[in-house]
């Protein structure tokens, strides 16, 4: 029993908290292609970018949270979304607009992002250090241990608030994000301009709004992943550009332009990762008691934890051969 | 006054002309078909007409008004409405929602509209909540019509409407361009189908070589000898 809650706590919680990172990042990354059609290599940094107005935020008001029982960091990310969202309206404006009426290929706008990306990171170390923060100032984070109700448990579920909270945004996000796809008229109009941008055009769409509006839930759900992530771990200032790879493996297994698949293919990355990196060892201790020949070695898991980066490559290679839509047909929203 | 009126108009892709002086007027009553061999210029001239491409000589007025080279969403506001050849509906939308798209720019109450197009195309309405892209070629074309007339234009662009269609299909596409029509929406359409397409049109352009060859009533047309040996197929 305790060896199947260690590896609820390790494998399971872990992996749905990446991956439900994982699965924010991508589904911004997947709604700028649906529409825009290139790659946003400067995604992760808008997350940590967004991270970063987060703890601007939360230095400034440390007392905000404590009075209201939430990590003061959460009750400042709304600001900070809004916030980052016109970020990447003005980033738009300012880099990418130009091309995209100037009809460039979309490997251009690809460099154009990887440009972005190397300025968002040389803006964030120049004003925010190299260093490690925390975006705990006034308040520390809970840990809530759950007792099983069985005998032979002795061990507890472990899950942090920041991971609840996680959990809980991510929920709230796709339920708003798969009303305002399918209900609302600007959501239709996206739906209607990523399946087919000609005759959106032709219909009297306007464009720029819908790419506007884009790029405003892709900023504010970059903020959101950003500071979620930055509150499960430590924030850095390469913390997202860290897990670039991951997130478009995540879009990529989706199917590119799906953010249904998107949010798959976060959890599939997320948990195939961490899942990989697992020690059995642990778990494989009863095992080894009752066969006493197993000589089980200290570690045990599939990959070394260093190599979990290669991972999601791997998963994104076996993908593109055997079904390179995605899991979810890809290029339409 | 026509409802559309191009004079001597000359477009092209990038420097090279394809439209070499084309001059066609309609009647909002009036059905006016675009005929001609294949590179005559008819699609090209739908396209110039709805601002896809630029027009460097001649005008196009709509009711008077000089709209040459105007983006096509200021052309949907002006109440044109245009359904291209191929890729002509949202696949994965559902018909209802291609139709709302038709609709984007209005902001009143569209619901009577959404009747209405059902009206034309009863087909429609039985599959309003189904994706556009799982419909047969024949109801694809009903729902890009249907969007196009969700604004209520007062001239209607048909690129082909009939093509890779079966004959079946192409009787009752045209009868709903007679009905709508009817209903006081000037059609402007390009067609392969020349003999059925002349048929049912007020008004007959043929074109080669980006050129005026006969403009005539539809009647004239298919009545005309010559027109009959060099375009019509003997």
């Amino acid at each position: 029993m305790n060896e199947f809650i260690f590896f609820f706590n390790s494998v399971v919680i872990n992996g749905a908290v990446i991956g439900s990172i994982y699965a924010m990042g991508a589904i911004g990354v997947t709604l700028v292609f649906g529409i825009l059609r290139f790659a946003h290599f400067a995604h992760a940094d808008m997350m940590t970018l967004g991270a970063f107005l987060v703890l601007i935020l939360t230095a400034l008001f440390p007392a905000v949270g404590p009075a209201i029982g939430l990590p003061t960091a959460f009750v400042m990310m709304p600001v900070a979304m809004v916030a980052t969202a016109f970020i990447a309206v003005g980033i738009d404006k300012l880099f990418y607009k130009k091309l995209r009426e100037n009809n460039v290929k979309p490997v251009v706008m690809v460099m154009a992002s990887v440009g972005v990306t190397l300025m968002l990171q040389g803006l964030i170390r120049f004003f925010a250090g190299t260093g490690t923060q925390s975006l705990y100032i006034d308040d520390r984070k809970a840990i809530f241990r759950i007792d099983l109700p069985f005998e032979s448990a002795s061990r507890n579920l472990v899950v942090t608030e920041p991971q609840l909270l996680l959990f809980l945004f991510l929920a709230f996000a796709v339920i708003a994000l798969h009303l305002f796809l399918n209900k609302s008229r600007l959501g239709k109009a996206m739906r209607a301009m990523s399946d087919n941008p000609d005759l959106a055009k032709v219909s009297g769409i306007n464009t720029n709004t819908v790419v506007g509006v884009t790029w405003i839930i892709a900023g504010a759900l970059a903020c959101a992943a950003g500071t979620l992530l930055s509150l499960d771990v430590t924030l850095k200032p390469d913390l997202s550009f860290m897990i670039l790879l991951p997130i478009f493996a995540a879009a990529i297994v989706g199917g590119v332009g799906s953010p249904y698949g998107a949010l798959a293919g976060g959890f599939v990355v997320g948990l195939t990762e961490t899942l990989a990196v697992f020690n059995w060892t642990f778990v494989l201790r009863p095992l080894e008691r009752a066969i006493p020949a197993l000589d089980l070695p200290n570690t045990l898991a599939f990959v070394p934890t260093e190599y979990k980066i290669t991972i999601p490559f791997f998963i994104l290679l076996a993908i593109l051969i055997w079904r390179p839509t995605g899991l979810f047909k890809g290029k339409i929203i | 006054m026509a409802l559309i009126e191009c004079k001597n108009i000359h477009a092209g892709y990038g420097g090279m002309n394809i439209l070499n002086g084309v001059n066609m007027a309609i009647e909002s009553s009036e059905i006016g078909v675009i005929v001609g061999p294949n590179g005559a210029g008819k699609s090209t001239t739908l396209k110039a007409i709805f601002g896809l491409l630029n027009v460097s000589e001649g005008s196009i007025e709509l009711r008077g008004d000089n709209i040459t080279n105007l983006s096509p969403d200021k052309l949907v506001h002006k109440g044109m409405g245009f359904v291209p050849q191929e890729h002509n509906v949202f696949v994965s939308m559902t018909v209802e929602e291609n139709l709302e798209m038709g609709a984007f720019i209005r902001r009143d109450d569209f619901n009577y509209m959404l009747e209405r197009v059902y009206s034309f195309f009863p087909d429609l309405k039985d599959k309003r909540r189904q994706p556009a892209g799982e419909l047969s070629g024949g109801q694809r074309q009903m729902v890009a019509m249907g969007r196009a007339l969700m604004v209520e234009p007062s001239l209607l662009l048909l690129d082909e409407p009939t093509a890779g269609l079966s004959p079946l299909y192409m009787n009752e596409i045209f009868e709903r361009v007679i009905a709508i029509n009817e209903s006081g929406v000037g059609v402007l359409m390009v067609e392969q189908n020349a003999k059925q397409a002349l048929r049912i049109a007020h008004k007959g352009f043929v074109l080669a070589a980006g050129k005026n060859r006969f403009t005539d009533t539809g009647q004239n047309l298919l009545n005309d000898p010559e027109v009959a040996k060099s375009f019509l197929g003997g």
